[in-house]
């Protein structure tokens, strides 16, 4: 059996983007106060984004190709 | 430098999953064809990320930055009259004979198209170029973690090396391939912020624009003459040197991409692979020439002058908060491994099936074949390793680079235009004007550039010309020699040569699925942002 490409994707973009999103919000106040746009968040929510897209394709793929396996 | 956890956590991540694919992709590797091949099963998109995502080596991500700092905006030529013309070409005019020949590199293509000797030539000097390009890789990765991560200079190499020789030792070329994709979006999402970020505190283009001297925000109204242009070139050399021979020479010939387009799953995949990735190729330079205009700005002169590599590391320790520092780091970091994985696979099959199973052991099982790759691929690393400290000799990557192209990929582009398009090319010309277009690059840098008997604006402008010289010598010599010797029957070369291949019906291909269509398309982007950025 082959690897589908967008698990691989999926899987380390979603952990990526998480790991973000928390040091995003785990930020302390002063540095929050300097950065004045908290970039660590919302990049790490796109890339988060990306990366569940990726899972959603890669399982809605495996579903088509299960079903015409059963056919 | 400090580096939070953070930082760690996602190196940490990114190079547990390089690993884990490697190692999931050992079970499915049984032949040779799927080792070095991928079992020609890969679709469009995917090959089509891999084909831009292994030329994004240390060159591209680092170099390109650099190569923007030093000559400015002049680096979009790289782009949108080098690899874009180029690879509309590849995937058009060339493809159709790469990957219906069923050759498994570009040497042996070379053998089917002429003949045995012109395959030796290529191969041994293939060989050659990918252990140096990956060697470059190894160098470029190894200073940037001393400089941001501390580690010492061999400790990197090595962990690098270990991994590298680990997932493809495995994986082989699919393994590289999806670690291309992988690393494709790491560099956009590790990238992009830099450049957002930059341009966010200068006030937008239109403030960069107006702090920067016009002659490196000018792409083409520079180019009149060579005085008026921080490189120093004028159009000429810009239009045939980079735009013709060097940018058409390393993608249409250079097999680490070709070899890409060969895992496709059929001739339509291929066809379509150049032309899908030619469009985030495209907009390239919002990752690259951006931040080197970007650092020319923000960066004191005096720093950047001193080594201009170091460009890009400067921008991110200037910009980047911890998180997203390691988010651009594993990219950077990304983009050397694949650049080195890339040159391993296209080495290891160069090896295995046009040296060593033509001339050393003919004749063996499919089995030996992929064992040979296997440890043609721990050799490669090995090499690469040694060659690393060799490359610390030269203080210009990017000019370095060029100029290896200059002597491989030049001349070899003017041998695969006239046996694709000419059928009464012969082997024996094939032959002589490879070898007299070599002989013509090393003459012009060695004899004529390096002794001062011509001057030029810049090491990148003589390295334009260079390529210029070796791949006129090689045409020429190959049509003079091709008219003096024996042709070979027309029956053979069904397959090899343009007017001798029936063309493929696409009738009933939906219209985005139409090689010509798409090529249209990506040509028509690529004429309005030149006259975007006259």
């Amino acid at each position: 059996m082959r690897l589908d490409v967008k698990l691989p994707l999926g899987l380390i973009f979603s952990i990526i983007g998480i790991i973000l999103v928390c040091s995003g919000f785990f930020y302390e106040k002063e540095i929050l106060a300097k950065i004045q746009f908290n970039f660590n968040l919302w990049w790490g929510a796109l890339v988060f984004l990306f990366g569940a897209l990726m899972l959603i394709l890669f399982f809605r793929s495996k579903k088509v190709s299960a079903g015409k396996k059963d056919e | 430098m400090a580096l939070g956890i953070v930082d760690y956590l996602i190196i940490g991540v990114y190079f547990l999953f390089v690993l884990g694919v490697g190692y999931y992709l050992k079970n499915s590797i049984k032949s040779s064809e799927d080792f070095f091949l991928s079992g020609r099963s890969i679709s469009a998109w995917v090959t089509g990320l891999a084909f831009i995502a292994a030329n994004l080596g240390a060159l591209e991500v680092m170099g390109m930055v650099a190569n923007s700092a030093k000559y400015g905006i002049l680096t979009v030529h790289f782009y949108w009259i080098g690899a874009i013309p180029a690879m509309v070409f590849v995937g058009v005019f060339m493809m159709p004979f790469y990957y219906g020949s069923k050759a498994r590199s570009v040497p042996e293509f070379l053998k089917m198209r002429f003949d045995e000797k012109t395959r030796g030539l290529n191969a041994i000097s293939f060989a050659v170029l990918t252990l140096l390009m990956s060697g470059i890789n190894m160098y470029a990765m190894g200073i940037i973690f001393k400089l941001l991560l501390g580690w010492s200079f061999h400790f990197s190499i090595l962990v690098a090396a270990g991994i590298v020789l680990g997932y493809v030792f495995f994986g082989g070329l699919t393994s590289s391939i999806y670690n291309e994709v992988v690393q494709f979006f790491l560099i956009v999402f590790g990238l992009f912020p830099l450049t957002y970020l930059g341009l966010k505190e200068i006030g937008g283009w239109s403030q960069l624009v107006s702090r920067l001297p016009e002659t490196f925000t000018r792409s083409w109204s520079t180019l009149s003459s060579a005085s008026r242009n921080p490189m120093g070139i004028e159009w000429f050399g810009m239009i045939f040197g980079l735009g013709f021979v060097l940018s058409f020479g390393y993608w249409c010939t250079d097999f680490l991409v070709v070899q890409r387009a060969l895992a496709s799953k059929n001739l339509n995949a291929a066809q379509r692979t150049p032309l899908i990735a030619a469009f985030p190729k495209l907009l390239f330079p919002i990752f690259v020439v951006l931040p080197g205009l970007i650092a020319l700005y923000k960066i004191p002169a005096a720093t950047l002058t001193s080594n201009y590599n170091m460009a890009l590391p400067l921008l991110m320790k200037e910009f980047f908060p911890t998180g997203l520092l390691g988010l651009g780091l594993t990219a950077l970091l990304a983009s050397f491994m694949s650049g080195m994985a890339g040159n391993v696979t296209a080495f290891n099959t160069v090896w295995t099936f046009d040296i060593y199973q033509s001339y050393i052991k003919p004749n063996q099982s499919d089995r030996h074949y992929v064992w040979m790759g296997k440890m043609a691929t721990i050799f490669g690393v090995l090499a690469s390793i040694g060659l690393t400290y060799l490359v610390m000799y030269f203080n210009n990557l990017m000019d370095y680079m060029q100029l290896l192209f200059s002597f491989f990929n030049a001349p070899l582009f003017a041998t695969f235009l006239l046996g694709m398009f000419w059928k009464k090319a012969t082997s024996n010309g094939a032959f002589w004007g490879l070898v007299s277009g070599i002989t013509a690059a090393a003459v012009h840098y060695f004899l004529i550039f390096r002794t001062g008997v011509v001057h030029y604006g810049s090491e990148m402008s003589a390295n334009f010309y260079g390529a210029i010289a070796a791949w006129s010598v090689c045409f020429i010599m190959t049509i003079l020699v091709s008219l003096f010797t024996e042709k070979r029957k027309e029956s053979e070369l069904i397959g090899l040569v343009y007017s001798l291949t029936p063309k493929q019906d696409r009738s009933r291909l939906p219209l985005y699925l139409k090689p010509g269509f798409l090529a249209i398309i990506v040509l028509l982007l690529t004429l309005a942002l030149n006259f975007l950025f006259w």
